[in-house]
């Protein structure tokens, strides 16, 4: 028996091995990407020690990851700053366990990013009972009282430029569609909201199909591939997501389609590739951008250091600050490129 | 269930093959069914070859896994690892390092990612004698793990250099209208069924699921055989990674989610039991079809995707009553 499980202990200890082997051979030896960022303010003078906590969720791929690498690379452009990660979690349970072990650890600020803004709104009114600042990342808390400042992104005015955008490009005739991210995540139903109300302004132009994806690339691919099937003719579509744009743009390609202008969402660095090299039928992508991170980290240094922010009359850090939308053309993705995600 | 499925005696043998066709029927009207509101709510655009050829070519991927989880599930296993090991295979598959060596390289790694894992499984479970639950639930938990440590949540795409390999689900690929992700579905799906129903091996898979003891008895190297239905699963797994980097152009640690899931449903409303012993391969790629329909004509008709869960749910449960049903008369009518 004893030797039975020795037996077992080496076969599994070997395979685990050559698995471990494999991985560090060929894993990417690129380093990791530098979040860009935009230029430093004028506080950038080192000042006194700031620990800041940052508690997301879990950072598996697209504009999620870019959140936790810009945060991290930010951090580390700061002298005075110390950035501690919590891992991430999409169970509202394992993070808010994980907020109490930063309240614990008495961080001076704390950075969060709720995988449910509703369930951990506790949590943040509990460090900021501690008396630790929060600043609430994109995700919003219930109640005010449970973060000192709101950064974010504003999802219904990407609907919006996507559809005014889509508008002019259509001069104001035609039928579009649009590709929705998942359908029970609210952002989706402001993203689509937003769509609608731009559409309003153009009486020419009709939406005539809506297909929700999850996200992914293989769920973009699949159901761009039927609404294309769907429709043998329409003029533009938005899709929510670049990441399942992917998928989608290879569905476009696979049914050799090319009569439509489409438009992306978030700003990745393929869609961006793909509308500098005009190649495709993706012409634009409306910004939600990942640099709210770094932002999150720049403030949270500067509220540990009983700082305001420059260029505004404010004595004191805003308690809400919304990113813009901006849609990204062959024209201008230049300027956008570097704070792209992969 | 009992000793004489194991060593079953050839005309036993045809008889359940009989009653297996007859729980195919209820599956063949379901999709009937379903091509039917198809051609009534969207006449113009349901039954056309453009519409055939998406969904069998959206049917493709998660089809050649559930091959591989036919034969698993049949010799009275299960594997939940097919997700996981599909991300872990594409993002390996995709790293820039394995595609220095071009087409071949990725091929080969996605399908040696598939094959490894499915031998660790295979080796956790028949030799370390874990619970084919646990053991894969062990695999999923880690391959998913290594997908996103190895990708850096990032989506890979496919070098320029391999473009060929993507070309291979563009329309100028097609061989005489067909895609070539159909063909390798329909390749997959022959030689298992031949490998199931013609062969040894299949006849063994059958007996195990059925009664292990009977099996082991009867002379069959019961460990060996269960770690090869793995190792065979995640074969399967691994040609699927392929024809998902030709259809998606790249890897990410997201691919392949809940396909565990779709899969054990195509099975079980194919008619294979979860208990293992009785099942066919037809069923399953019938039970594939199903589901793939569903998507497809939900798309179509323009309907949000929470009426569209609502009903997949619906429909398995209908499919397997009416299997129930075929197969209780079937077996009542033969056996007395």
């Amino acid at each position: 028996m004893n030797t039975d499980i020795r037996r077992r202990a080496f076969l599994t200890g070997a395979t685990l091995a050559g698995v471990g082997a494999l991985a560090a051979c060929t894993s990417n030896e690129e380093p990791p990407p530098a979040a860009a960022t935009a230029p430093q303010g004028a506080q950038d003078a080192p000042g006194k020690r700031v620990t800041v906590g940052f508690a997301g969720p879990q950072a598996d791929h697209g504009w999620l990851n870019a959140i936790t690498v810009n945060a991290r690379a930010e951090a580390q452009r700061h002298s005075d700053v110390e950035l501690v990660v919590a891992e991430g979690s999409n169970d509202a349970a394992t993070q808010s366990a994980q907020i109490d072990a930063l309240i614990n650890r008495k961080v001076d600020v704390l950075v969060v990013l709720p995988a449910d803004g509703k369930q951990l709104t506790p949590a943040g009114r509990k460090a900021m009972d501690a008396g630790i600042p929060v600043i609430n990342l994109d995700r919003i808390f219930d109640s005010p009282q449970a973060y000192r400042t709101w950064v974010g992104g504003d999802n219904y005015r990407m609907g919006v430029n996507a559809g005014n955008y889509i508008g002019q490009q259509l001069k104001g005739q035609g039928t579009v569609l649009e590709l929705a991210g998942i359908d029970t995540l609210e952002l989706t139903a402001q993203r689509t909201q937003g769509f609608d109300d731009a559409l309003a302004n153009y009486p020419g132009i009709r939406k005539v199909g809506r297909a929700a994806a999850e996200f992914t690339v293989p769920t973009g691919q699949a159901r761009m591939a039927e609404l294309l099937q769907a429709h043998p003719q329409f003029n533009a579509i938005w899709n929510h997501d670049d990441d399942q744009g992917v998928g989608a743009l290879q569905a476009v390609r696979q049914a050799g389609r090319s009569d439509f202008l489409m438009v992306g969402g978030a700003g990745s660095k393929a869609a961006m590739e793909a509308i500098k090299s005009d190649n495709s039928v993706l012409k634009a992508t409306v910004l939600y951008p990942p640099t709210m991170a770094a932002s999150a980290v720049r403030l949270a240094r500067l509220l540990g250091q009983a700082k305001g922010v420059s260029d505004l009359a404010e004595q004191e850090i805003p308690a809400s600050v919304t990113t813009f939308s901006a849609v990204v053309t062959k024209e201008n993705v230049d300027k956008y490129l570097p704070v792209s995600f992969e | 269930m009992n000793a004489d499925q194991a060593v079953a005696p050839e005309p036993a043998r045809r008889f359940s093959v009989r009653l297996r066709e007859a729980r195919n029927l209820g599956l063949v009207g379901v999709l009937a069914v379903l091509v039917l509101i198809g051609a009534l709510t969207e006449p113009g655009q349901f039954l056309t070859t453009g519409t055939v050829v998406l969904v069998l070519t959206q049917a493709s991927v998660i089809g050649v896994i559930t091959v591989g989880m036919t034969f698993v599930i049949i010799g009275g296993g299960i594997d939940l690892s097919v997700g996981a090991v599909v991300a872990l295979a594409t993002v390996w598959a995709t790293t820039r390092s394995t595609q220095q060596f071009g087409i071949t390289g990725i091929v080969f790694t996605a399908v040696a990612v598939g094959v490894g894992c499915g031998l660790v499984s295979g080796l956790l479970i028949a030799y370390g004698r874990l619970v084919a639950f646990i053991g894969t639930l062990a695999m999923l938990a880690s391959a998913r793990g290594l997908a996103i440590q190895l990708s850096q949540g990032r989506t890979q795409t496919v070098t320029s250099s391999n473009q060929a390999l993507v070309d291979l689900g563009y329309q100028d690929s097609y061989v005489l209208g067909i895609p070539p992700l159909v063909l390798i579905f329909a390749a997959v799906a022959l030689v298992g069924w031949l490998v199931l129903n013609r062969t040894t091996f299949g006849r063994r898979t059958y007996a195990i699921g059925g009664n292990l003891e009977a099996a082991r008895l009867a002379g069959i190297n019961v460990k060996l055989h269960t770690c090869l239905l793995y190792v065979l699963s995640g074969l399967c797994c691994g040609i699927a990674s392929v024809m998902l980097i030709i259809l998606t152009s790249s890897g990410t640690s997201g691919n392949g989610n809940l396909y565990e899931l779709d899969a054990i449903a195509a099975v079980i409303i194919g008619g294979t039991l979860l208990s293992g012993g009785r099942g066919t391969l037809v069923g399953s790629v019938l039970g594939v079809l199903v589901f793939t329909v569903i998507s497809v004509l939900f798309t179509l008709n323009n309907l949000p995707t929470a009426v569209q869960q609502l009903a997949k749910g619906v429909i398995i449960v209908l499919a397997v009553l009416v299997q129930r049903r075929a197969s209780l008369y079937s077996s009542e009518r033969t056996t007395r």
